[in-house]
């Protein structure tokens, strides 16, 4: 097995812009975060022996575009959260020998939609024998089809599911880079446009341009590399169903309670150490899924958790530093900004630094609870 | 008939026996030879076991409403707000459906209420399985 800290990122960068970029097309979004990272770990396309990221984009783009001639590659693809698998997938290859530097690559041209990819209806395909004919539109329409039920069965309020959104603003407020800054509160968030009740459209996810690179190798290699390396503790992975309608228990992601915990497991931290944590907010109700199903709320207590200010600047365990997907950015594929902030805040370098955190969670979802993959950092070598 | 626009579903090998039985008004479920439960969407063999032992029946049609939006925007083929709805069967496989017959509001729309399905025709072609609230 891998152990816990043997492989490193040296290299982390997103676009140099973020938000609104109608001069860049898709993959000069990945091309432009990669240059970025490969300058942040001193490094030349040359340097670089695996790529990795999620389709549309095809790694053989990304490589040749970057001039990079690899010899592992990696195109998983399980929306969102692939970041996450790429970095699982990375750091086992470089652990097995088949590559010594991988750069994982996300741009995403939500927003401005240049040389984005469209999303073809599949009559065919079960989604769209089965979902598609009852009138969802996207993300927003499925992804809180289980919220009534996770609120009936938890005892979760309206007022709950907006103070995710108060909270998370909060820690927007702190970061330049945000797309939403100014403060709100839980009436605002209850007044806001109706998008697809019970959600509101400060509960959905920003839709934006941009981009995040990432480049990983050996610890040992790290140590001669100019950044202060982030040493990769444990990861774990799954998959449930691509269909929202047939996730076992409306309540609980499946893959959460098995990416999650693996990747914990794999650390051989205890959830106490734990100093910083990122949960995929697509949408309000996510970070309480994802306090709940890692193990670190019991069933029913994330909702609290977050409304007593464990989560908010100052509390205990600091969540979504950036403002996350409701407020920082999200391009369509969030995953890769909630592993930048990890990165950042281990590094020391975040705007709303978390004073000496030294482990950070970051957990992804794909699709509408249909994947997930987390990555537990760490600033210290174990 | 439904208003026009909606994604219209298009059955393969493996499903055409559940969109020519709504057609037929009966809503087919399979059943897993090995444990006896019933499973959806369709397949030729059981997700619970791997066998490819299984049978199709035909459902009560007796559901419960599990959870559901109210989407507020304009999609093609409906007229907001309208209620994106996820059923419990009584036979246990839940699916997506629309909630008919009924205020597409949250003070009519209670979950765990009782349902009963109701096939409505969106062409000649393909009928869907819609729900409505059970009489009492």
């Amino acid at each position: 097995m891998i152990r816990p800290g043997e492989i490193a990122v040296v290299g982390a960068a997103e676009t140099t812009r973020l938000g609104v970029i109608p001069d860049m097309s898709q993959i000069m979004l990945h091309a432009d975060a990669a240059l970025n990272a490969m300058a942040d770990a001193g490094l030349k396309p040359s340097d670089i022996d695996g790529v990795a990221c999620v389709g549309p984009m095809m790694p053989q783009q990304v490589a040749h575009y970057l001039g990079i001639t690899p010899k592992w590659v990696d195109g998983t693809g399980v929306g969102g959260c692939s970041f996450m698998l790429h970095v699982r997938h990375a750091a086992a290859a470089i652990h097995a020998g088949y590559a010594r530097t991988i750069l994982i690559t996300h741009g995403e041209s939500g927003r401005s939609r240049i040389n984005a990819t469209p999303r073809p209806a599949e009559p065919e395909g079960l989604n769209g024998q089965f979902e598609a004919p009852f009138g969802p539109f996207g993300p927003p329409t499925l992804f809180p089809i289980p919220v009534l039920r996770y609120m009936k069965e938890r005892g979760v309020s309206h007022e709950d599911l907006a103070m995710v959104a108060v909270v998370q603003r909060e820690w927007a407020g702190r970061n330049p880079r945000a797309m939403f800054r100014d403060p709100i509160t839980v009436e605002d968030v209850l007044n806001s446009r109706m998008i697809a009740y019970p959600f509101r459209i400060l509960q959905c996810c920003l839709v934006t341009d941009g981009g995040g690179a990432l480049i990983l190798t050996t610890a040992d290699r790290a140590k001669d590399m100019p950044q202060k390396p982030v040493y990769i503790l444990g990861t774990g992975e799954s998959v449930e169903s691509n269909m929202v309608s047939q996730m076992e228990d409306f309540s609980s992601s499946r893959a959460f309670r098995i990416a999650g915990p693996t990747a914990i497991e794999a650390a051989g931290i205890d959830r106490n150490a734990v100093d910083h944590m990122m949960i995929y907010d697509a949408f309000a109700h996510l970070p309480l899924y994802g306090l709940e199903d890692l193990g670190f709320c019991k069933p029913g207590e994330a909702a609290g958790f977050i409304r007593e200010g464990n989560t908010r600047p100052g509390g205990k365990l600091p969540l979504n530093t950036t403002g996350g997907g409701l407020s920082y950015t999200h391009t369509g594929m969030y995953g890769m900004f909630a592993l930048q902030e990890s990165v950042r805040q281990m590094r020391g370098t975040a705007p709303a630094q978390v004073p000496g955190a030294k482990i950070s969670v970051c957990h992804g979802v794909g699709g509408m609870f249909s994947a997930s993959g987390t990555v537990v950092f760490s600033n210290q070598a174990p | 008939m439904l208003e026009p626009g909606r994604a219209k579903p298009k059955p393969t090998p493996e499903t055409k026996h559940f969109w020519d039985g709504c057609k037929g008004g009966k809503l087919l479920l399979q059943r897993c030879g090995d444990t006896g439960r019933a499973y959806f969407p369709p397949r030729p063999f059981s997700p619970y076991t791997g066998t490819r032992n299984v049978s199709t029946f035909e459902a009560s049609g007796r559901a419960r409403l599990h959870s559901y939006v109210i989407h507020h925007r304009p999609v093609p083929g409906f007229t907001p707000p309208y209620a994106i709805a996820v059923v419990q069967l009584e036979e246990g496989p839940r699916m997506m459906t629309n909630i008919i017959g009924c205020p597409q509001t949250p003070e009519a729309l209670l979950l765990d209420m009782d349902l009963q399905v109701a096939f409505v025709p969106m062409d000649e072609e393909i009928t869907l399985p819609l729900f409505k609230p059970a009489s009492k």
